[in-house]
């Protein structure tokens, strides 16, 4: 067939340019779309700091409180937990001196947190987000190892994790369980959430 | 513009319809004219079973979205009062989740009946890829159902799977995040998937199918004995070891739905639960995000995927654990839709193919099995030393396969099918 007076050059550039622009505004309605799934404003709210109370908590104990819906713990760590934690080095523990940032700056170190008894971890295990149970006393059943210094014991997947919350050796856990900013409001008032002022 | 050539009927109601749709010519097409390999056996009765049991999906799942509340303050009781109040809701909810897990049992029958026969091999490559991507967007759906009871299992197995998205390096807590569309699994997450679970997946689905359906009637079926039954014709230019799909295997899947709906029912009036494998225990209490199960398996047609994840247990190539175990849990999936491709043997089914061939094909199914067993146990250092073994036999048998497939002797394959 003939071109019939057709300019296929300008057709050509019309077409290209058509998808062009069309693809454009694609892009452009996809936007709202895939921004919508974000938390909303309600969600972002509801995840503001929580503050709590350890004036209660003797040694050796631990309280739970929440934060954006996930456990907080917080443990008054006793004398020997502290020496048997901190015995701990890198033959059994994968990241013993806190490398990997998985805590605040102000949070590093063998006990990973501001004073050296009150440890704050966020309870979820880093391997797939189940929540440890607590086993603090030596060799306590069930944790699947003998020689037990007291800790973390995930029972999805078998990950355990010391008194401060660092992960052992060949478990399915890759990292530290995660140590949430939090800072003393006075000695008995913690904020979880939130970096303290200087911090 | 209306092809002179279409099938019509020649008077009455029908050429009525044929003038201004083409009934006559799809029926002709797809059923009535649309020529099957006459050596169909017990492993062909899956893909309509598939069908059957889709249609029970959606038929069951419209009729719960009726009564069912997608809100984490709603969620629990509404299943409940569909279980308690509605007049036959413990049925119709029944029929669904025992419908989900009969699907992927006839879905993996029909998996394997393709990897028997060599159904995924040219001309057959888009029939394998649509099938894959219908199995893929199911499991989808599967998961996204399975959190709305927002039970203990639905909110820990899905907080289990959406956080393998934050192993993903740099980007991958904020796309957990943006999945969530909040900072940990609740109503809002719930909502979303109550969304895609009735509206958006089932409608890929439906697609999917009909491309699958498609794309295989313009190849034809294969058969047991892997040859082109187009290659022998007879005069009139119909295959001669095909028979009409209507009458001849409608009849005969319709003993095939028979058979399962006898097996169906019994689950659905007497095991609903499939002994805590269909609907598991903990999913009896509500979600409580502060207090995980002891132990939380997903269900079981995803469990030989869960032991692979948790077999690896080690760090490569600077990768972690944890992301190494998702990539491997990815592949394991991904492998399949290349399959046509890793297959070189001259032959299609496992009739004709070398010994090699067999015994991966037994050692995969075995090792597939083996794993799902595995994926609803708790890990110990032996099982979790078995699923690495299963595992690395589930990726030998693909990335072995144009090794063994080219190398070993194949069987003469007959002219005719062999019934």
């Amino acid at each position: 067939m003939a071109d019939n007076g057709v300019n296929k050059g300008r057709r050509r550039f019309l077409v290209g340019a058509t998808s062009v622009v069309g693809a454009v505004g694609a892009v452009g309605v996809a936007v709202p779309f895939v921004a919508s799934w974000q938390p909303s404003a309600r969600a972002r709210a509801a995840g503001a700091p929580v503050q709590a109370d350890i004036s209660k908590l003797e040694p050796g104990q631990r309280m739970t409180v929440e934060w954006r819906g996930r456990p907080v713990w917080v443990i008054n760590r006793t004398p020997e937990m502290i020496e048997r934690t901190e015995a701990l080095t890198d033959e059994v523990l994968a990241d013993p001196d806190s490398a990997k940032p998985m805590q605040p700056d102000y949070a590093g170190g063998s006990l990973r947190s501001i004073r050296p008894e009150i440890g704050v971890l966020v309870g979820i295990c880093t391997h797939l987000g189940c929540s440890p149970l607590f086993k603090p006393e030596p060799n306590a059943e069930g944790v699947g190892v003998d020689d037990w210094p007291g800790g973390f014991f995930c029972p999805c997947h078998g990950s355990r994790f010391d008194l401060a919350g660092r992960v052992f050796r060949n478990v399915p856990a890759p990292v530290n369980l995660e140590v949430p900013p939090y800072y003393f409001v006075n000695e008995s008032v913690i904020v979880v959430g939130e970096d303290g002022e200087g911090a | 513009m209306a092809n002179p050539n279409k099938a019509k009927a020649e008077r009455g109601f029908m050429r009525w319809v044929d003038d201004r749709f083409p009934a006559t010519q799809m029926w002709q097409e797809h059923l009535s004219e649309y020529y099957a390999p006459k050596n169909f056996n017990f492993w062909y009765f899956f893909g309509s079973l598939a069908l059957l049991v889709l249609v029970n999906q959606i038929l069951t799942g419209v009729w719960l979205t009726m009564s069912f509340n997608p809100s984490a303050e709603g969620a629990f009781a509404s299943v409940e009062y569909i279980m308690r109040d509605v007049e036959y809701g413990w049925l119709i909810r029944y029929m669904h989740s025992t419908g989900a897990s009969a699907f992927f049992l006839v879905v993996y029958l029909h998996m394997f009946r393709g990897l028997l026969y060599g159904s995924y091999k040219a001309p057959r490559e888009l029939v394998w890829i649509f099938g894959m991507a219908i199995y893929l967007a199911l499991m989808a759906e599967a998961f996204m159902g399975y959190l709305l009871p927002w039970g203990q299992m639905s909110y820990w197995g899905a907080q289990v799977i959406i956080s393998l998205f934050s192993a993903i390096p740099s980007i991958g807590p904020d796309l957990a995040q943006w999945v969530r569309g909040d900072y940990l699994i609740s109503g809002i997450t719930l909502n979303r998937f109550f969304a895609l679970h009735v509206v958006a997946l089932p409608i890929v689905i439906l697609a999917l199918v009909v491309l699958h359906i498609i794309a295989l009637h313009e190849v034809g079926s294969n058969n047991p004995d892997g040859i082109d039954i187009k290659a022998k014709k007879d005069e009139t230019g119909k295959p001669l070891d095909g028979i009409p799909f209507h009458p001849y295997y409608t009849v005969k899947d319709i003993v095939g739905v028979a058979v399962f709906l006898f097996v169906f029912c019994a689950v659905i009036f007497y095991f609903p639960e499939g002994g805590g494998y269909f609907l598991e225990k903990p999913n009896f209490e509500p979600a409580n995000p502060l207090k995980t199960p002891d132990h939380i398996a997903p269900v079981w047609y995803f469990t030989p995927f869960y032991a692979i994840l948790r077999a690896i247990t080690f760090s490569l190539f600077g990768l972690d654990a944890k992301f190494l175990g998702v990539i491997f849990m990815g592949a394991a999936i991904a492998v399949l839709f290349v399959l046509p491709w890793l297959d070189r043997s001259p032959v299609r089914s496992m009739r004709y193919k070398g010994w090699i061939s067999k015994v991966m094909l037994v050692l995969f199914a075995i090792s597939f099995v083996i794993l799902g067993v595995l994926g609803v146990l708790p890990p110990t250092g032996a099982r979790t030393l078995l699923a690495q073994i299963c595992t690395v036999i589930y990726f030998a048998f693909f990335v072995l396969m144009p090794i063994y497939t080219r190398l070993e002797k194949t069987k003469p394959v007959p002219e005719r099918v062999t019934g």
